[in-house]
């Protein structure tokens, strides 16, 4: 082997050396962001944000509603506000009423605001519904199998569904008046 | 630096210690393994290059090295044992016990364990394991594993793989059992191969040069061993998807027919029974210990139908199920089907089902009559006998005092208790009593004290509730091969020795040496036996005590 021949090996040997570390590197690198972003996702449920809104199809309770059943495919070209609640849960009370005040309005410019109640009795329901006036449809999801398709954790949990059926927003948690008027805007059909 | 050639001809690559063929040190390189100080060679990774410890130039070459020391690699897991530690002086956030002082952490740890508690708290070891840089930390260990075992393995599997039998007198000298015999003759050479041989030593004969080796093998447990980490890292990993991983949690209540969580509303299930059995009191073996602590449970059970749903357009109320199967769940009997395996996890007993009112005359005990009320789910109204009717104007299935009146707390038939409207044919209005809490304080509550009628409870049936863990776990046989391959690995390198015998001509005479990666006695014991009948000299320990 000639000076030359060895230089050239050498260089080579070098390069292929950089390359396969730096896949390594690679490699390993994006099982380590794969693995933090996944873990410190709090949202654990299947649909996020972005996602089309898995459709489902369910009694509907408020005998102020004209609604029969909610389909929420049948509800496409409106905003939907998809809300899960029970009448047991404090702070779902307390954002009853500004849904309530927000909905003839909203209902006009086309937006429909869903309230799935996660409770037993339809009693309870019915008795939630005098005491507050509500007058939007609340679909009564008996065998939780709406929560379970939403992976609903804590209530109240919302999601805030677009025109084409995509959503564009979730909130676990109350929502303050102003913020759901921000959020029933982002959804209003144009 | 450049390659090196040394004089047996062999060209190694730089940052050599020890030539690969004939082992000898290599001027300059000798403070890597820190032979320059010391009489014996470092014979751990056979003085081979390891690159890491040679090129720094770009700035992949310097993350390589920062991960391929071991130095590194303990102090990344001294850091982690450390904060896993740490993390256990207080209760994490979620076993923050329901009867603390608050359940919001910002306000619990201080309270309950004072300054200590609220550095705790300020410094996120509450939420320890799933945050970021625990995680991180987690994670560059794996890393640090990876690139310290492939830094290490490929040059020692170079190194012994380019050996010759013929070795540098200096690299003889100076191993540990060595020996310089002055005259041997051809016969007793030979003498000494069938010897090796005989101990199922492989031996290479070299222009009269001979190396005898044998369990090279055993060099390769610790990367075996890694590889296995690895796997078990990949597979905690891989228990991110939900895919491969799914741990849900079920109530379901006797009777009551609900989804099942984590199946993707496929399975649904019914609870026929919840049974609690209790070890039994007149029987001598437990009396004692049942009268000090009360009863026992010996046996907590579900017995469950599993319902399949039929193809539907969509999810929804308006569901077909057919019946999958039916199956007993009791303590190390889960109940597995399709991938799922369903646990016995918790219960609750004692909800109310049903409960039987009797409406009677205050004024001379008749009763009117009697209506009894699904919990799961009442009616407005109930007609009674006479004209008589009964509204429920309100329903607390778990009735409490809240700060803003009446309330329930969940919708648990726990503490029920009504609001009822009896209306009479004869008076235009309603008596409005509260009737319930028959948990805490039972109450029979008339609100204006001119009730003619009285509702009272006459009967309840009651239900218990059974808690299920929904588990689905893909990822256990990947946990369970890299936990075998870790076993091999330890085995590998903990039950075989690498043992090498070098016998090479000097003269008339031998250079004989022997090195091994554990047990020397055992080496020592093998040179024995192969030079015995010989002239040949017992080697020499020469290990040096610092």
């Amino acid at each position: 082997m000639s000076l030359e021949d060895r230089k050239a090996s050498k260089h080579k040997k070098k390069k292929q050396r950089l390359v396969f570390r730096a896949i390594i590197l690679s490699v390993l690198l994006g099982a380590i962001v794969y693995a933090l972003v996944d873990n410190l996702q709090k949202d654990k449920s299947i649909y996020k944000v972005g996602d089309e809104a898995p459709d489902f199809e369910l009694l509907q309770v408020n005998d102020n509603n004209e609604m029969e059943k909610v389909r929420l495919s049948e509800l496409r070209g409106k905003g939907v506000m998809l809300n899960f609640w029970a009448t047991y849960c404090d702070p779902c009370e307390a954002e009853m009423p500004y849904m309530q005040s927000l909905y003839p309005e909203y209902k006009e410019k086309g937006v429909e605001i869903v309230a799935v109640s996660l409770d037993g009795a339809e009693l309870r329901i019915n008795r939630f519904i005098e005491k507050y006036g509500l007058t939007f449809p609340i679909p009564h999801d008996k065998k939780d199998t709406v929560r379970e398709l939403y992976k609903v954790g804590p209530i109240p949990s919302t999601f805030f569904i677009n025109p084409e059926g995509v959503i564009v927003d979730k909130v676990e948690g109350a929502l303050t008046l102003e913020s759901l008027e921000g959020h029933l805007e982002e959804i209003t059909p144009q | 630096m450049k390659h090196i050639k040394c004089e047996c001809g062999h060209v190694n690559p730089e940052g050599t210690v020890l030539c690969e063929a004939c082992g000898k040190p290599i001027e300059g390189n000798q403070h890597i393994d820190g032979n320059d100080r010391k009489k014996l060679l470092n014979m751990r990774y056979e003085g081979s290059a390891r690159r890491s410890q040679t090129y720094n130039k770009s700035i992949i070459d310097k993350i390589w090295s920062f991960f391929s020391s071991v130095k590194v690699g303990v102090w990344l897991i001294v850091i982690a044992l450390v904060a896993s530690a740490i993390g256990t002086i207080y209760p994490q956030k979620m076993y923050i016990p329901a009867d603390a002082i608050s359940r919001d952490p910002s306000i619990f740890y201080e309270e309950t364990y004072g300054l200590t508690g609220k550095i705790f708290y300020q410094l996120g070891f509450h939420v320890l394991y799933s945050s970021w840089w625990y995680m991180l930390l987690i994670a560059l260990i794996g890393v640090s594993l990876v690139i310290c075992s492939l830094d290490r393995f490929v040059p020692l599997y170079k190194a012994l793989k380019r050996q010759k039998a013929k070795r540098h007198p200096s690299f003889l000298e100076r191993q540990r059992l060595f020996s310089q015999t002055d005259h041997v003759t051809d016969g007793e050479k030979e003498q000494v191969i069938q010897a090796l041989k005989k101990q199922k030593y492989k031996v290479r004969h070299e222009e009269g040069h001979i190396l005898a080796e044998k369990g090279r093998f055993s060099r390769w447990g610790p990367y075996v061993n890694h590889i296995g980490l690895i796997i078990i890292l990949l597979a905690a990993l891989l228990r991110t998807s939900s895919f491969m991983y799914i741990d849900e949690y079920v109530w379901v209540r006797e009777g009551e027919q609900t989804v099942i969580d984590g199946t993707d509303s496929q399975f649904y299930i019914e609870n026929k029974e919840f049974i609690l059995e209790t070890y039994d009191e007149n029987d001598e073996r437990f009396a004692e210990a049942i009268k000090k602590q009360g009863a026992i449970p010996s046996n907590f059970q579900t017995n469950v139908i599993i319902y399949k749903a039929k193809e539907q357009e969509v999810p929804g109320q308006e569901l077909e199920l057919e019946v999958y199967d039916e199956a007993e769940i009791y303590m190390n009997h889960p109940y597995k089907f399709e991938g799922y395996t369903l646990y016995q996890a918790g219960y609750q007993l004692n909800e109310f089902t049903t409960m039987t009112f009797a409406v009677t005359d205050i004024n001379n005990n008749e009763q009117i009559d009697q209506f009894m009320i699904d919990l799961t789910n009442p009616q407005e109204t109930y007609e009674l006998n006479d004209g008589f009717r009964v509204m429920i104007s309100e329903y607390y299935p778990e009735y409490y005092m809240s700060d803003n009146g009446p309330d329930s707390r969940t919708d648990n038939t726990k503490n029920p208790a009504f609001v009822f409207a009896v209306s009479t044919p004869d008076s235009e209005g309603a008596e409005v009593s509260f009737v319930g809490d028959y948990m805490n304080t039972p109450t029979n509550f008339d609100a204006t004290g001119e009730n003619d009628y009285r509702v009272e409870l006459i009967d309840a049936e009651m239900h218990n509730v059974s808690g299920l863990t929904v588990r689905r776990d893909y990822t256990l046989p990947l946990f369970g091969l890299g936990a075998a391959i870790f076993m091999i690995g330890v085995m590998q390198g903990m039950y075989w020795q690498h043992r090498r015998i070098w016998v090479n001509v000097k003269g008339d005479g031998v250079l004989l040496a022997g090195h091994t990666n554990k047990n020397w006695f055992g080496l020592k014991k093998d040179i024995e036996k192969v030079i015995s009948d010989t002239s040949i000299n017992q080697v020499i320990d020469q290990q040096e005590l610092d």
